[in-house]
This record gives C-alpha cells, sequence and structure tokens, in this order.
C-alpha cells in the first residue's frame, strides 16, 4: 500500500492558488526530497498531508483522510515542521513527560539516549536552548516515536553545517530502518542528494518532476566542453546549458525518445558526470520558470 | 490500520488495538491539562499570592485590633454579632473568587492565541491529541480547576484566620467558644463550593466559552474583540431601541441569576440564606447559558483546527 496518495489535490488562499492539482504516490520505505522554489506549495502540500490544513481532491496517507483523521493519524506519523515550533516555555523533562503522557508509541528511554548524547540539561527550558540544541531536542523527540511517516519540513533551516550534518546523519543512523518513510523538504539540496531514495520537484503548485534516484542516474546526464565543440553537442539536443568555469555543461536525458544519446556518444564530446539534484532541478524547472530557478540555484549553491 | 489478515488474527491482538483508544479519552486530556499548569504557572501562583496577602493584612488587623471593640462585639445582639465576625470571612472568599475570575478570562483570552502566535500549535498538532481534547482541557481550567483550587485556598484560609482569630482572642483574655459557634469552616466551605457551581462555574461557562471563543479567532488583539462587540451591541441597542435587554441579561448570567438561592445577590455564607438547587435546576437561563457554552467551546474547536499560526 501506498504510505502517500494524492490525487488531484488542489487548494487556494483567496486568489493564490497554492496546490494546482497534485499528483503524488509515496511508496513505504522511501525517503522523498521535495524540492522547489519558494512559493510552489511545498509547505501547503505537507499541511495538507499532516491533516493541518484543508483541501479539495483525494488524499490518503497510510489510508487515512488526514484532514478529518488527524488524531489518529499522528500516532503513526511524526512531523518537524521547522526548527522554531517547541514551546519556549516548557522545560526539556517537562515536554519528555508530556510526550510519554499523550504518545502510546513514544519510547522515553529512547529520547533519553539520544539526548545523553548531547550538552542539552534537562532542567533547561527551551528558550534558553540554542537553535541546534532545539532541533537536536525536537529530532531525539520525534525518533523516539515509532512512527510509519516522517515529514520534516525545512528541518535544519537556520542552523550551521555542523548540526545539519549531524541532523542527516542520526536520521540515517538511528532512525531509517527501510520500513520507515520520509518525506523532507529543504533549500539545502546537495546536503540530503545522498541520503534520498525519491526525488520530486515541485513548481507553481504542481509536481513536475517525480523520479527515483537510481532512474535520475541512469537517465541523466552531464557533459563538460569546451566552448569549440560547443556546437557539435547542441545538436544533441540537451535539455538545458549553462556556463561553468569557461566551459559549456550540457545536461542530457538519455531516454528522451526522438534523440537516443548514449555515455560513449557524449564522453567524445567532453567529461561525462552524473549531473547534481540541484543542476536536474535548474534544467527541468528553469525551463519553465527562469527567475525562480535561478532563485533555488543560489540557494542551493 | 488493519490489514485484513492481520484482523484475522487471534484476539490478544485486538486488545493491543483496543487499549490506545481507552487511553487516547482521559490521558491525553490529563496531560493536557497539567501542561497548561506548566505552562501558565499563573493559574495557582495569582491565588495563592492573593491569600497570603490577605492573610497577612488580616493578622495586622488583629494585633491593632483595640481591646474595647472586641468587647463591645460581645454586647452586640446575636445577628450583628454574626455579621461582624463572619465579615472577614466572607471577603476573604469574595478575594479568591475574584482573583480566579481574573485569571479565568486572562487564561481564556490567551489559551488559543497564544499558541498560534508563538507557531507552537504546530508541535501540539504533531501529537496525537484532538482538537476536542485539547479545547476541553483549556475550558476545564476556569471551569474546574480554579473553582477548586478557590474552594480549597478559601477552606484553608479560613481556618488559619480561626486559629489566628482564636489566639488573639485568648491573648486578650476573651472566651474563643463563643466565636467558634459563630463560625463553622466546613458549613462555609458547602455553601462556597454551592455558589462557585452554581454562578462561577455553570453560570459562568458561557462566558468563558466566549473568550476561548475569541481567542481561538482573533488574529490580534484577543482582548478588544472580547469586549468591544458585547459592549457595541448593549450601545446600539440603548441608542436604537433605548432598551438594555442585552445588558440586562449579560447582567442576570454574571450575577448567576436568582435560581439557585432564595437570596440572590448576597454573599454566600449570608446566615439566611436558603439553597434552591431544585429551583434553579429547572431555570431555563441555566440550560440556555450550557447550550451557548457548548456552541461556543464547538466553534472554538472548529476554528483551532482551521487556523493556522499568526
Amino acid at each position: 500500500m501506498a504510505c502517500i496518495e494524492a490525487r488531484g489535490l488542489r487548494k487556494a488562499f483567496g486568489a493564490t492558488i497554492a496546490l494546482d492539482g497534485v499528483n503524488l504516490r509515496v511508496e513505504e520505505g522511501r525517503i522523498v526530497g521535495l524540492i522547489g522554489p519558494n512559493g510552489a506549495g511545498k509547505t501547503t502540500a505537507l499541511n495538507a498531508i499532516l491533516g493541518l490544513t484543508s483541501y479539495q481532491g483525494k488524499l490518503r496517507v497510510l489510508g487515512r483522510d488526514p484532514w478529518t483523521e488527524r488524531e489518529q493519524l499522528m500516532r503513526d506519523v511524526c512531523f518537524i515542521s521547522d526548527v522554531a515550533v517547541l514551546p519556549r516555555w516548557i522545560r526539556v523533562s517537562q515536554v519528555l513527560e508530556y510526550v510519554a503522557g499523550v504518545h502510546p508509541r513514544f519510547d522515553r528511554a529512547k529520547a533519553e539516549g539520544f539526548l545523553a548524547k548531547t550538552s542539552i540539561h534537562r532542567g533547561s527550558r527551551v528558550r534558553e536552548l540554542s537553535k541546534g540544541m532545539v532541533t537536536q531536542l525536537h529530532l531525539a523527540l520525534v525518533m523516539a516515536i515509532d512512527a510509519r511517516l516522517l515529514v520534516l519540513d525545512e528541518p535544519t533551516l537556520g542552523l550551521d553545517i555542523l548540526y545539519r550534518k549531524q541532523f542527516y546523519d542520526s536520521l540515517l543512523n538511528d532512525y531509517y530502518d527501510r520500513s520507515r518513510t520520509i518525506v523532507v523538504t529543504t533549500h539545502q539540496v546537495e546536503e540530503i542528494q545522498n541520503v534520498l531514495t525519491d526525488v520530486m520537484f515541485m513548481d507553481r503548485g504542481r509536481i513536475v518532476f517525480n523520479c527515483s534516484m537510481e532512474d535520475c542516474e541512469a537517465r541523466y546526464l552531464e557533459v563538460m566542453v569546451h566552448p569549440e565543440q560547443a556546437v557539435a553537442a547542441r545538436a544533441l539536443k540537451p535539455m538545458h546549458e549553462r556556463q561553468a568555469l569557461g566551459r559549456n555543461v550540457l545536461l542530457f536525458d538519455v531516454m528522451q525518445s526522438q534523440n537516443r544519446v548514449d555515455r560513449q556518444q557524449l564522453a567524445t564530446l567532453g567529461e561525462v558526470r552524473t549531473p547534481s539534484i540541484a543542476d536536474l532541478f535548474v534544467a527541468v524547472v528553469g525551463n519553465h520558470a527562469g527567475n525562480q530557478a535561478s532563485e533555488i540555484k543560489g540557494a542551493a549553491r | 490500520m488493519n490489514t485484513p489478515s492481520s484482523a484475522m488474527q487471534d484476539s490478544p491482538l485486538d486488545v493491543r488495538e483496543i487499549e490506545p483508544s481507552v487511553l487516547s479519552a482521559t490521558r491525553p486530556f490529563y496531560w493536557s491539562v497539567r501542561r497548561e499548569l506548566w505552562e501558565n504557572r499563573f493559574i495557582y501562583i495569582a491565588p495563592l499570592a492573593a491569600g497570603a496577602v490577605y492573610l497577612f493584612a488580616f493578622l495586622i488587623s488583629l494585633i491593632w485590633l483595640p481591646h474595647h471593640k472586641m468587647r463591645a462585639l460581645g454586647a452586640l445582639d446575636l445577628a450583628h454579632q454574626h455579621e461582624a465576625i463572619t465579615q472577614p470571612y466572607d471577603f476573604a472568599a469574595g478575594l479568591f473568587m475574584a482573583t480566579a475570575m481574573i485569571v479565568g478570562v486572562f487564561y481564556c483570552l490567551d489559551a488559543l492565541y497564544g499558541e498560534r502566535r508563538d507557531r507552537s500549535i504546530l508541535f501540539w498538532k504533531s501529537l496525537p491529541v484532538s482538537d476536542v481534547t485539547t479545547v476541553l482541557s483549556k475550558a476545564s481550567i476556569p471551569l474546574v480547576v480554579l473553582p477548586l483550587l478557590t474552594v480549597a485556598l478559601t477552606a484553608v484560609t479560613h481556618f488559619i484566620m480561626l486559629l489566628l482569630s482564636s489566639v488573639a482572642l485568648r491573648a486578650n483574655g476573651m472566651s474563643v467558644v463563643n466565636y467558634w459557634a459563630q463560625v463553622s469552616v466546613f458549613q462555609m466551605s458547602l455553601m462556597i463550593f454551592y455558589h462557585l457551581l452554581t454562578v462561577h462555574v455553570l453560570g459562568h461557562a458561557p462566558f468563558y466559552a466566549w473568550f476561548l471563543l475569541v481567542s481561538a479567532w482573533a488574529r490580534r488583539a484577543a482582548f478588544l474583540w472580547a469586549f468591544l462587540p458585547p459592549l457595541a451591541i448593549m450601545a446600539v441597542e440603548k441608542i436604537a431601541f433605548n432598551t438594555s435587554y442585552f445588558a440586562n441579561m449579560l447582567g442576570d448570567a454574571l450575577s448567576g441569576g436568582t435560581e439557585s438561592v432564595s437570596l440572590p445577590g448576597s454573599m454566600p455564607i449570608h446566615p439566611g440564606m436558603q439553597l434552591t438547587p431544585g429551583h434553579w435546576l429547572l431555570s431555563p437561563g441555566l440550560w440556555i447559558g450550557l447550550a451557548v457554552t457548548a456552541a461556543f467551546l464547538f466553534a472554538a474547536v472548529r476554528l483551532r483546527r482551521n487556523r493556522e499560526p499568526i
């Protein structure tokens, strides 16, 4: 059974259309990156999945309707919406006690174990912790819950690089076990691309790209050519072209039916490599929306 | 969720399935109330402080009470003597009730507003606690926690006052027996409990529910939204029709109506006071008020479900 299944998901805030007929299917055990420019509708989509906002269209999460069954759904779903939502007045010991009190699947000893590896004191209030420590605390709470779906919306926003690395490392090493599903949005695409099993691009309220990482690697190739060979390379109809370090970088979709290009063919033109998600994003989304794409590229760099 | 195969399995699995649902009814509610007390410590600190200040003032009044005044008390007839003796006790009870009301109003106005303002609603909603449980746990602060605290604190304060007075009387060489005959802490507590239940809990429930509704709805200035619309209705009614039905209705509801006791408007420990619970239970005002409370709370639950962080 699919963990998340959405068909024709729509949501408008007044005249602004946040979700414009989103179709998506996330199987259990996947780690999905939802990438998109600001205002693409990522957070709205996640809020719909979490039962935080109403919507039109069909949406099932773990077989439930999130809007009408949020309470039951939250026994199997965890989310970190961004770094600053833990109440600032609460003490670390109180939040452990509270979650243990209300959540049937929370393992307090496990959370204490994670916290023991950090410098967070039980008696501290959240307002006394640094931003990185608050995220560590939230992650410790979430990882101690035996959930089936974890949703992370910009979980590492505003954290320094050490905390960001540590965040994804503990998520992978201590939490993910192939039966759980993780959906994550972030602008720091390159930091999570080795973590993901699937990637989706969102733009203007729609899913514009949906691909597993293996397929991405098999399907998309990037070749760096010297300017004198650019014309020959362009004849092979690349999806996208950009300049980098005095070379032309061309991105090809080798599966595209009208021009069957293969690795050997490209290798004669220059150095061939797998494009990063950020470059792929620019190629896919940038073709439609140049301005927004350069923004995400800037953020991703 | 049960796939058909797991549903077919043996009964122990079913028992485990049932347990969380029983758990879900009471445990989240209990923890939600505890959480409110963690966050809003003024709920108990304010009444405790009021009690401490009052006892301090009472102690000073005993020390400074002139000897001849105490003697004069003995010369009064019984009714006046009773009034003079129980007046400080009445005052203590009234002080706790007023404190609880102020605390309750400010608590309710912030209860569903503050969590949206500091975005912590996203954390609370990430846990398996329903909006109904949350709103009811918040409503239980002014309607259950504060009244029980008021009864308990009043009883304790009355008892301490009785002890202090006895010491003061003995120090002046007077008998405490007559004084004790006038003051019955237990009976006063019962009367206060009845008064709190009829007026402060069931009578004022629509007001607290209104404040919760406003706090779930307002994007800013919840306090103004809570008080200005009723004032506007009163003003419009007065100017347009030169009547004040709405104001009278609110006034009746605030004073707890006239049905629960024989002497409405007097202090709950008045000697001539008769309780008329049967009369009160049959009064339409009570049931209309409860229906309004339910409607307001229902609306607050719906709003909490829809509202996003500010």
